[in-house]
Parts: C-alpha cells; sequence; structure tokens
C-alpha cells in the first residue's frame, strides 16, 4: 500500500486487494510512526477517518457505483473547515476552535467519498513561505529533514512527499501551494481565482486566496480540481469553469520563457534543470518562444501591499469575543480586543496587519493600496499580451531549491523574496502548478512552474503530464 | 524610518497590543518593508485603472448575488456556534460593558 496514487488506490479498493478500513488503518499507523519527525499534522482525525472508510465498504459490499475518489485518504490544511475538527490556522488565537460547518470542497469530497485523515501544518494563517511561522511546530522537508519544507501549506505538501495520505488539499496567495510542492517534490496547482471555491477557508487575503490539490502526479492533481472545482452560491467569486475536456497535441504548443525570471538571484542548479525540461518539451514537438514580462520586478511590491491590507480587514473578525482565544484582565472593552490580539498573534501575522493597517490608514491610501492595485492592472496585462502570441508560460516555481530551517525567518524581506516568481500568478488570477523536473546534486526536487490563460486549469495540468514519470 | 509613535498610532487601529520590544523591531522592519515597496514610485499609472478583481471579466452578473434573503438555521447550528464563544450567558454572548 506505499506510494499509492489516486488512480492506484481506487483499483486497489475496486479489485479488492485492499478494503478502504484496511487502507485507512495503514496511513493512520504510518502517521502514527514517522510523523514525529516531520510534523506535517496537527490534527489526525482517526475516527472520522475509519467511519467514513467503513461506510466505504459497505458500499463496496453491496457492489454500488465507487467514485475514484472513494475510499481513498487524503488531509487538509488545517485553515480549511471541517465540521467538528480543530481549524486552528496553526494559531494561538484558534488553537481550540472547532469548526462548525463544512467548507464547500469539503462538502463535494464527503460527497465523493473522500477519507479525512486529518489537518496539516501551516504557517499562522497561511502567512509565510516555510511553515516555520506555525504556532505549534516546525514541519520539516521529507527529502531533508535540516531543511523547510516551503510553506504555506507545507504541511499538506510534506504529507503528500513522505506518502502520509494520497494527495492533500491547500491554499494559494502568493504561492503557498506551489513553492511547497515544488520544495517537497510533488505537484501542486493554484487554480484559476474562482476556479474553487472559497466558502471555508478562513480568509487571508481576499483577492488572491484560493484552494488547491497537492498530488503525486499530474493526473492526480486533475482529479481532485474537477472534483471540487465550479460555481457556489456561497461564494460570489466563483465561476463554472469553461474548458473541462482538453485534447493536448504537443505538436501545436507554443510555450513562452519569459526573460524576466531568469536572472541574477536564481539558484545556477536549478535554471539548468527547469531549461532541460523546456528543452525536453522542445523535443516532443513544442515550439519555445523568448516573451517579455516587463513588469514583473513590481510584482512583490504589488503584492506586500495588496495583501497585507486585505489580511488586516479579513483578521480584524479575531476579537476575542466570537470564538478563539480571549484575554480580558478586568479592564473595559478596548483592553479585551488589544490583548486577545496581542497575546493571540504571532510576530509574522502581527507584522503583516501593521503593514496592512498602515496603507490603508487615512491619507495613505492613494499611494499605497490604489496605486498597486493599478500597477497590478499592468501586470495583469503583460500576461494577457504574452497570451496572444503562446498557450503557456514556463518559468522556475521558486529562485533556489529547499532552504536550512532558521535560515531566513529573521530577516522578513529575505524571505518574502521566494515568492518572487509565484506572486504574479494570484495578481492577474491565473492558473499556475508547479511538477518536479529533477534534483539537485544535494537531492532537492526542483519545480517547474506552468501558467495557463484565465480558467484553462485542466490544460497546464494536461501540459504538466509530459512530466509524470 | 517610522517613528514610534507611528508604530503605536497603527497598533492602536489594528487593536494590537506591544510590547516596548516588539515597538522597536516594527519600527525597523516595516521602514525597511516600506522602502522595498517605494520601487513602485517609478512606474506611471496616471492612465491605468486599478484591478480589484482578477477574473471579473468571468463572473455571470445575472447569478452574482444571491436573494436577499434570510435563512434561518437548525437549532443545533445556532448553539454550535454560541458554543464557540469564550463568555456567555444562556444562549447569549457578553460582553463588556462600553458605558461606564
Amino acid at each position: 500500500m506505499n506510494n499509492l496514487t489516486i488512480t492506484k488506490a481506487h483499483n486497489g479498493l475496486k479489485r479488492k486487494e485492499f478494503s478502504a478500513v484496511e487502507l485507512t488503518t495503514f496511513f493512520l499507523n504510518k502517521i502514527k510512526k514517522q510523523d514525529k519527525k516531520i510534523f506535517s499534522y496537527i490534527t489526525v482525525s482517526d475516527e472520522l477517518a475509519l467511519s467514513q472508510a467503513k461506510e466505504i465498504d459497505e458500499k463496496i459490499a453491496k457492489k454500488k457505483d465507487l467514485p475514484v475518489l472513494s475510499g481513498v485518504p487524503m488531509a487538509v490544511k488545517d485553515i480549511i473547515s471541517v465540521k467538528g475538527l480543530k481549524n486552528t490556522c496553526a494559531s494561538k488565537i484558534l488553537k481550540d476552535y472547532i469548526a462548525p460547518y463544512d467548507a464547500t470542497c469539503i462538502k463535494k469530497l464527503k460527497e465523493l467519498g473522500a477519507v479525512i485523515l486529518g489537518k496539516t501544518n501551516l504557517d499562522e494563517f497561511a502567512m509565510g513561505s516555510s511553515t516555520e511561522n506555525s504556532a505549534f511546530s516546525v514541519t520539516k522537508n521529507p527529502c531533508d529533514l535540516k531543511k523547510v519544507p516551503g510553506g504555506s501549506s507545507g504541511g499538506s505538501a510534506a504529507a503528500v512527499a513522505a506518502d502520509l495520505c494520497c494527495y492533500s488539499l491547500g491554499s494559494d496567495t502568493g504561492g503557498s501551494i506551489r513553492q511547497p510542492a515544488s520544495f517537497c517534490g510533488v505537484v501542486g496547482l493554484k487554480p484559476s481565482y474562482g476556479a474553487i471555491s472559497r466558502y471555508g477557508l478562513v480568509a487571508f487575503a481576499s483577492s488572491l486566496d484560493q484552494i488547491g490539490p497537492i498530488t503525486k502526479t499530474a493526473d492526480d492533481a486533475q482529479i481532485v480540481f474537477n472534483a471540487i472545482s465550479g460555481r457556489d452560491l456561497k461564494d460570489s467569486t466563483s465561476v463554472d469553469s469553461k474548458i473541462i475536456n482538453y485534447k493536448l497535441e504537443i505538436k501545436n504548443l507554443i510555450i513562452g520563457v519569459p526573460k524576466e525570471y531568469f536572472v541574477k538571484g536564481i539558484d545556477p542548479e536549478v535554471e539548468k534543470i527547469i531549461r532541460q525540461a523546456i528543452s525536453q518539451a522542445e523535443k516532443q514537438g513544442a515550439r519555445i518562444f523568448e516573451i517579455s514580462l516587463p513588469h514583473t520586478k513590481y510584482a512583490l511590491a504589488v503584492y506586500y501591499i495588496i495583501m497585507p491590507s486585505e489580511a488586516s480587514a479579513n483578521l480584524a473578525r479575531y476579537d476575542g469575543i466570537k470564538y478563539g482565544l480571549s484575554k480580558s484582565g478586568n479592564k473595559s472593552l478596548l483592553d479585551v480586543y488589544l490583548e486577545s490580539r496581542g497575546q493571540g498573534f504571532g510576530k509574522e501575522v502581527k507584522r503583516r496587519i501593521m503593514l496592512g493597517t498602515y496603507a490603508l490608514s487615512a491619507g495613505y491610501y492613494d499611494a499605497y493600496y490604489l496605486k498597486a492595485q493599478k500597477v497590478r492592472t499592468l501586470i495583469k496585462q503583460d500576461f494577457e499580451n504574452a497570451f496572444k502570441k503562446v498557450d503557456a508560460i514556463f518559468t522556475p516555481t521558486s529562485p533556489f531549491p529547499a532552504f536550512k530551517i532558521g535560515e531566513k525567518i529573521a530577516d522578513p524581506l529575505s524571505m518574502y523574496l521566494s515568492d518572487v516568481f509565484t506572486v504574479s500568478v494570484n495578481l492577474a488570477g491565473l492558473p499556475a502548478l508547479s511538477v518536479p523536473v529533477g534534483f539537485t546534486k544535494a537531492k532537492l526536487p526542483v519545480g517547474l512552474q506552468i501558467i495557463g490563460k484565465p480558467f484553462e486549469d485542466n490544460k497546464i495540468l494536461e501540459i504538466s503530464k509530459i512530466y509524470d514519470k | 524610518m517610522i517613528s514610534k509613535q507611528e508604530v503605536q498610532h497603527i497598533a492602536k487601529l489594528a487593536r494590537i497590543k506591544l510590547i516596548e520590544q516588539e515597538v522597536k523591531k516594527f519600527q525597523k522592519e516595516l521602514s525597511a518593508i516600506l522602502d522595498y515597496i517605494k520601487t513602485l514610485n517609478e512606474v506611471d499609472v496616471s492612465k491605468i485603472e486599478p484591478t480589484f478583481h482578477a477574473s471579473e471579466d468571468f463572473i455571470d452578473e445575472k447569478t452574482l448575488i444571491r436573494p436577499d434573503k434570510s435563512e434561518s438555521q437548525p437549532e443545533e447550528v445556532v448553539d454550535e456556534l454560541i458554543k464557540s464563544a469564550p463568555d456567555k450567558k444562556a444562549r447569549h454572548i457578553k460582553v463588556k460593558a462600553i458605558f461606564q
């Protein structure tokens, strides 16, 4: 039962090579034995998982139809609500908070018979690029335990890479699915903005956040994406994806490679591996064009205005009154707010709330937030212009492979730079994925980022299958 | 560098109590980030409209907003929500007095 993809697990269940309860028990035991050294899970939901698995076995016994995700054990980033389980967001302020309802994507997965093994670790409120900002513990990279797994969906990526689940869900605001997928050597998809309902995802930066799958193969990512995407009345920004079936003809494919993504600062080994992956597509018949996305160098600055601004508004809800940590002392209502938030939030969360509050405060709105939203338009137009000539854009997911635990945590700006290749995509609302295409000499995985036109999620998934082993 | 008073003012707006050490740290860190953001001054945006929603063109405006009807929830959902509150009395959530 080791290293099962979704399809292999499904076939095993169908052919009765193992039961859903056996498969679930296998994963639960493996988590108990191996997750102490990785810390990919915050909560393991044995009871829920086993009861879900039992139901599936009863269905199999009655020879009912078995959807491909039925009985397949998976994990959920601890920022997506699963009814009855803790949803901590890796924050002290939500340490004991229990989700009273299911996120829309979870509701859909439950209807298809998914088995939920537990909730995975993250940077507090998904703010970070290394999972070191978790209030509970640092997740280790299964490829090298001294390295970070990336972030913020580091627990979700590490759980898939360490084979502690068949697949997982993450969320991506500026690279939080793709960068950890790249660091851990797995596939991660950030869908088009609006492709998957955000209902039940704890809000961070609402115009950038998307839920997406982290999987062992591109094929698996497509299965999960198609299962959970679509319009949802509970998220007014959700959209029905237009392109469902896309038949890839690699010889008709035109790939753009932006020169702004191959500049100084990129690790030479990473560049070499990415260039090799691009020529692999060329050898199969694709045409490669060098393109320019001239506003790329402003993307990170735009992101570090819009993201904290939206976060500062969204995180105003943690007031110590409706739910979560409450520190009151014996003083006024204002003290409840100040104390609960002062003690409940970690460093990075405070830093971003402060930055966003500053950018939105009286007199600064035009100079920061509005200006950033205008430069965002230019970044989006860069992509629109490029996509007149090309079908997809190939770049490195990250300028470097997984870095050492502790290496960047003391210097926020250097940590922020690890998102330099991923944030533009969120600003422009585009679909993008990271697919593993090689290893450095130190045996650290390197991911290729494939960016598509809006709502062509299935197209980039098809393209990425040429790298499925 | 932004001043100590400015940091304290923002912290008050953000409703976060900071200890003295944090104030000093934020003076340095916020200034560094704001310096980095200054690169945007190079960009001419005088004729550019802002993008608030990247997938706006794909939204069907007819179905964008749900009917303005309240949906009553089952009692157990309400109980569940009240249970989450740190301070409550019967089915009410308690807050500190706001008038002295």
